[in-house]
């Protein structure tokens, strides 16, 4: 039938196959470019299985959410609240992103980056402080952070604190006796172990506060900047006092600006610049990439 | 395999994951040491710095007594009842003891922020330490309220032991308290500011200064729900067992007896389940 098609013709169901609704949702999703779980599992993450594991970081994101004007809530506070959430200048600091790393019994890792990369956000984040926004920390026990400050009293007096602390560090009261010598000598403290805290001087609270942290035998510890504690000479022995700590089975975690103190006491370093890891190995070959990064 | 079954396989848990109850409770029985060596220490510097030092725990609230009595002895007239003193006395130094628990375990995880964020241990120590703190205070201000109560006239006798028992309820009762006002105070910290207000207003609704029957006998259904307020029936019991002859029905201890149970219950599973979420910053 040739010529113009007839009107007759256009509504004439016999002359049209029948109408099929394309469909909306497809079977065929290989042009969504998903990632199964399985696929980005265990890709980063290989445990050596000649080694024990102690904590496994598996793609650790962590974000802040912080008001961008950077001012207290303060007055403007009330007005603020009347606003629907998204115009209050809400910003999301992205503050990990995707840290993964499996410590193994016996290590001690540095970790090394300029300032506001996100070493202590990643501390605090293996200790379950600060919530992660995707992935997760796995330990064999609760890590620590070195340090009892916190929950010593200042007007008590430096032998009672020890009592108090090592208490809180979860020992019994037994305990604490046995230990209560040697935490005294090892902060030199013997002639003024009766006398309020408060009235030492910042050095000496500091070593005594050292001696009652470190008289715990911490399966997992991290410690952040603290081997700048007292004099020099106070330095050397919290530093072999680390290393002690560190042989006798767990995993350290140091946290520092200075490279050589990670030297000396780390075996493993991890570099973390913006939020993201760079490098992981070796202490010598990380320190000297981020030194030759800096300039 | 992914990595949570990989550490599992290892032995290995998630960080910060909240333990079972049982197993938290458990947990906080064994730092049993550390919550009463707390308590003493706070106890000791609380008053340390003023010059009359832990005369201080007696001598405030002897004087609220004094300033209340006087106030509302003047302002009640004849409808004050009898041995109105003692009638005072007992009712702020009992009700000194919440408020002081109350106000306490609101502060007690973000008041102490730093410990929470330094060392690992069940939280619910901290608001325990906080109560046990209060009942250390609470128990020369028990001897004192004795002293009183026989200088004005009462005379002693053997119901005045029931008193410890009392005291051991409401005990219970407070802590459920300082733990669901601790948890509050994590979420929201202008609570803290609006506790003051709620302290005066449960002074005020609480016959902490009257007596509900002499003061309320024009609306008796108010009067009946005293008979269910936790607080009123605490004191109620206490003067009670106290003074020489004072009214009281012995369905009070089934009240507060039921009221410390539940809020305890209530105030630790509320308390344990955001485990997680004391110490975090943000």
């Amino acid at each position: 039938m040739a010529g113009p098609i007839s009107f007759d013709d256009l509504i004439n169901p016999d002359l049209h196959p029948e109408y099929e609704p394309a469909p909306i949702f497809s079977d065929d999703t290989s042009f969504i470019d998903v990632i199964r779980p399985e696929d980005i599992k265990t890709s980063t993450l290989q445990v050596d299985p000649a080694r024990v594991p102690v904590v496994m970081v598996d793609n650790l994101h962590v974000k802040y959410q912080v008001y961008s004007s950077g001012k207290a809530v303060g007055n403007a506070g009330a007005r603020r609240l009347l606003q629907p959430a998204s115009t209050r200048g809400i910003r999301t600091v992205h503050a990990l992103k995707g840290i993964s790393f499996v410590a193994y019994e016996n290590e001690s890792i540095g970790i090394i980056g300029s300032n506001g990369s996100g070493k202590s956000t990643l501390l605090r984040a293996i200790t379950g402080l600060t919530p992660p926004a995707a992935g997760a920390v796995y330990a064999r026990s609760r890590p620590s952070l070195l340090g009892v400050g916190a929950a010593l009293i200042p007007d008590l007096s430096g032998d009672k604190n020890i009592t108090l602390g090592g208490l809180a560090l979860g020992y019994n009261r037994q305990q604490v006796e046995q230990m209560r010598e040697e935490i005294t000598k090892f902060a030199e403290l013997e002639d003024f172990i009766d006398l309020p805290m408060r009235t030492y001087s910042s050095g000496m609270g500091a070593r005594l506060k050292f001696a009652i942290a470190a008289s715990k035998q911490h399966d997992i510890l991290i410690v952040d900047e603290a081997l700048a504690v007292g004099d020099a000479k106070f330095r050397k022995r919290s530093e072999a006092k680390i290393r002690e700590i560190r042989e006798s089975a767990g995993t350290v975690f140091l946290v520092s600006h200075s490279m050589n103190s990670i030297k000396e006491t780390c075996n493993r370093c991890i570099w973390i610049e913006k939020g993201v890891q760079k490098m992981d190995g070796d202490p010598e070959t990380v320190i000297e990439a981020y030194q030759k990064h800096k300039k | 395999m992914t990595v949570a079954e990989e550490a599992e396989k290892y032995g290995l848990h998630r960080v910060g994951a909240r333990p079972s109850l049982a197993n938290y409770l458990k947990q906080t029985w064994e730092r049993r040491e550390f919550i009463y060596e707390l308590a003493k220490a706070r106890v000791q510097r609380q008053n340390q710095q003023n010059r009359l030092g832990m005369i201080w725990v007696v001598l405030k609230p002897t004087m609220n007594a004094i300033m209340y009595g006087v106030i509302f002895g003047v302002l009640q007239g004849s409808a004050k009842g009898p041995d109105f003193p003692v009638f005072v006395v007992i009712g702020v130094f009992l009700f000194e003891f919440f408020t002081t628990s109350m106000n306490g375990g609101a502060k007690s995880i973000t008041g102490n922020q730093a410990l929470v964020q330094s060392l690992s241990f069940p939280r619910l120590t901290l608001p325990v330490a906080q109560v046990t703190q209060n009942v250390l205070t609470l128990m020369p201000m028990v001897v004192v309220m004795f002293i009183y109560a026989m200088i004005l006239g009462t005379t002693p006798k053997w119901s005045w032991f029931v008193i410890l028992p009392l005291i051991a309820l409401m005990t219970v009762f407070n802590m459920g308290i300082a733990l669901i006002c601790a948890r509050i105070t994590v979420h929201v910290r202008d609570f803290t500011q609006i506790l003051p207000l709620v302290t005066r207003a449960l002074m005020y609704t609480s016959g902490v200064l009257f007596s509900v029957d002499r003061i309320l006998n024009h609306w008796p259904w108010l009067v009946r729900i005293f008979d269910f307020h936790p607080l009123y029936q605490f004191l109620q019991i206490a003067r009670a067992m106290v003074m020489n002859d004072a009214p009281y029905d012995p369905f009070a201890w089934v009240v507060v007896g039921v009221w410390s149970v539940l809020t305890l219950a209530f105030g630790l599973v509320y308390f344990w389940k955001a485990e997680e979420r004391y110490g975090r910053t943000n």
